[in-house]
């Protein structure tokens, strides 16, 4: 499952995100999995994209440049295989 | 020394990248942005 | 930001720990000769319910994902369970190590109506006699029912954890094969000479040979079984086995102890790695961002009498309680260095430290009328040092 510019998606409710330096951490409680995201640009594309419509929508209200749009869409998919965010 | 249970993300060709492509569009920056740990209760622990 | 750089940034310590291991108690129900903590009767010092509450309290405020709860048995302490619900309402998730003694059917199904509870049952031997030697008799029969009615009350997938030893290497399959049958995690972790393991160490440490074989059965069951990270030292051997392969104590994990103090890992109650208490001003919290203890852990290590080996970026110098429990430098060789460089090391260490604090019930020797004796060790006294 490739996640798309114009999927939408939410942090899954059983992630908890812990600020760290370089970014968060982000542990699931139900599958165990522990995350490390390492970009704090990461970090506020996954916690605002319960409030947008697509992926296109939250990269561009969060000021990501198109450049860097591969990079974060490769990241979300992994994210959504391992369930830290899911399609809503 | 890397961490073995690293989920890294895949390199993106140009080709693959999503949304039209500008003949001026700059290059596509790789970054790694997540990392998976594979930390089970870590060295030393229950 | 590079892959090696989550390496580096996890050695340089992180806010909060991800997780830790709290001992409850070091009241145990058994003695097993190789027990890190040297368990068996209660301190009079041990944290009280409201102390061990806030104690939960502040991880919840720092955020600490989960906890791993051990021992001694900490089912023995009475308010156990409301431990286990306050942590609960924490959003703590709990993990915790038990030899099943006190897994009634009526706790089991306790267990299994909580959130987010993970359960490890200590097993050391595939078969009764191997299992009894080191954890006691009975020991084995105790476990298998705390399984059957983890099962019974329909717990979920537990774990069964195995120290590796020299008795039981050659029962790896036979233990993966167990914990197939009960859909249970297998789990295998290091021996380290700490607590009463100090004084079985010489017998019950993994052979050079046999450490090639756990290593080669680590790379063929790698991501079935757990360690714990506690085997990176056989890294030496070949391509690094899975797992984060570093020594996390006082940079992503530590041990509060039954009486709050705070040590490094669960195999260095010693005073020369104890950070501070729980119960100091400023708590937990400024034991983990500022101790001295913590801070120079967190600093980056020099490799010393390893520098000129290929083998240090794999293997990290090994474990720093195998090191320390044997009398070694923590600045050179493991004690179980897959290269030899530590047998040849101990050859001029010096005397071992002994544990700071024994808890242990006095024992009777039991001669048994078989061939091999039962590895019973002595301690006077269950009364702190």
């Amino acid at each position: 499952m490739t996640l798309t510019l114009d999927s939408a998606c939410e942090l899954h409710p059983d992630v908890a995100l812990r600020p760290e330096p370089f970014g968060a951490l982000a542990y699931h409680y139900g599958n165990r999995r522990l995350i490390f995201l390492k970009h704090p640009d990461v970090v506020a594309v996954v916690r605002d994209a319960a409030n947008h419509r697509s992926l296109r929508e939250v990269l561009v209200e969060n000021g990501i440049a198109e450049s860097r749009w591969p990079s974060f869409i490769s990241a979300l998919t992994s994210l959504a295989q391992s369930e830290v965010i899911r399609v809503h | 020394m890397e961490p073995t249970a690293a989920l890294e993300q895949d390199r993106i060709s140009d080709a693959e990248a999503t949304g039209t492509r500008d003949s001026a569009q700059p290059q596509i920056v790789e970054e790694l942005l997540i990392e998976e740990i594979s930390i089970d209760g870590m060295c030393g622990v229950y | 930001m590079s892959t090696s750089s989550l390496a580096a940034q996890m050695k340089q310590g992180l806010d909060a720990p991800i997780c830790l291991t709290w001992e409850l108690t070091y009241a145990c129900n058994l003695q097993c000769v190789h027990c890190l903590s040297s368990s068996g009767t209660r301190d009079p010092r041990e944290l009280t319910t409201e102390q061990a509450k806030a104690v939960l309290d502040e991880l919840r405020d720092l955020q600490v994902f989960y906890i791993n709860i051990g021992g001694g048995e900490p089912m023995v302490r009475r308010d156990f369970f409301e431990l286990l619900e306050h942590a609960e309402h924490c959003n703590i998730g709990v993990k915790f190590s038990t030899n099943g003694a006190f897994i009634t059917p009526e706790n089991a199904r306790r267990l299994a109506a909580m959130n987010y509870l993970d359960i490890q049952i200590s097993l050391d031997g595939a078969n009764r006699a191997t299992n009894d030697r080191v954890r006691g008799e009975g020991s084995y029969d105790i476990a298998l029912r705390a399984m059957d009615n983890l099962r019974d009350a329909s717990f979920g997938r537990f774990k069964i954890s195995v120290v590796m030893t020299r008795e039981n290497v050659s029962q790896l399959d036979e233990f993966k094969a167990l914990a197939d049958s009960y859909g249970a995690q297998l789990r295998i972790t290091r021996l380290r000479p700490a607590g009463r393991g100090a004084d079985t160490w010489n017998e019950l440490h993994p052979t050079a040979a046999q450490q090639r074989v756990i290593y080669d059965w680590l790379m063929h069951h790698g991501e079935d079984v757990l360690t714990g990270d506690s085997f990176f030292h056989l890294n030496a051997f070949g391509d690094a086995l899975p797992g984060l392969n570093l020594c996390g104590a006082g940079r992503v994990v530590c041990l509060i102890d039954p009486l709050g103090d705070v040590y490094a890992c669960p195999f260095v109650i010693h005073d020369e790695f104890k950070a501070g208490s729980v119960l100091e001003d400023g708590g937990f919290t400024h034991v983990w961002k500022s101790s001295d203890l913590f801070t120079s852990l967190r600093e980056p290590e020099s490799p010393g009498a390893c520098a000129s080996c290929g083998s240090y970026d794999a293997c990290q110098g090994g474990c720093m309680a195998a090191k320390f429990f044997t009398g070694l430098p923590l600045d050179g060789p493991d004690p179980e260095c897959v290269s030899g460089h530590g047998e040849h090391a101990l050859s001029s260490a010096g005397a071992a430290p002994r544990p700071s604090m024994d808890h242990s019930k006095p024992v009777r020797l039991t001669v048994k009328a078989r061939r091999s004796p039962v590895l019973v060790t002595h301690h006077s006294g269950g009364s702190p040092s």
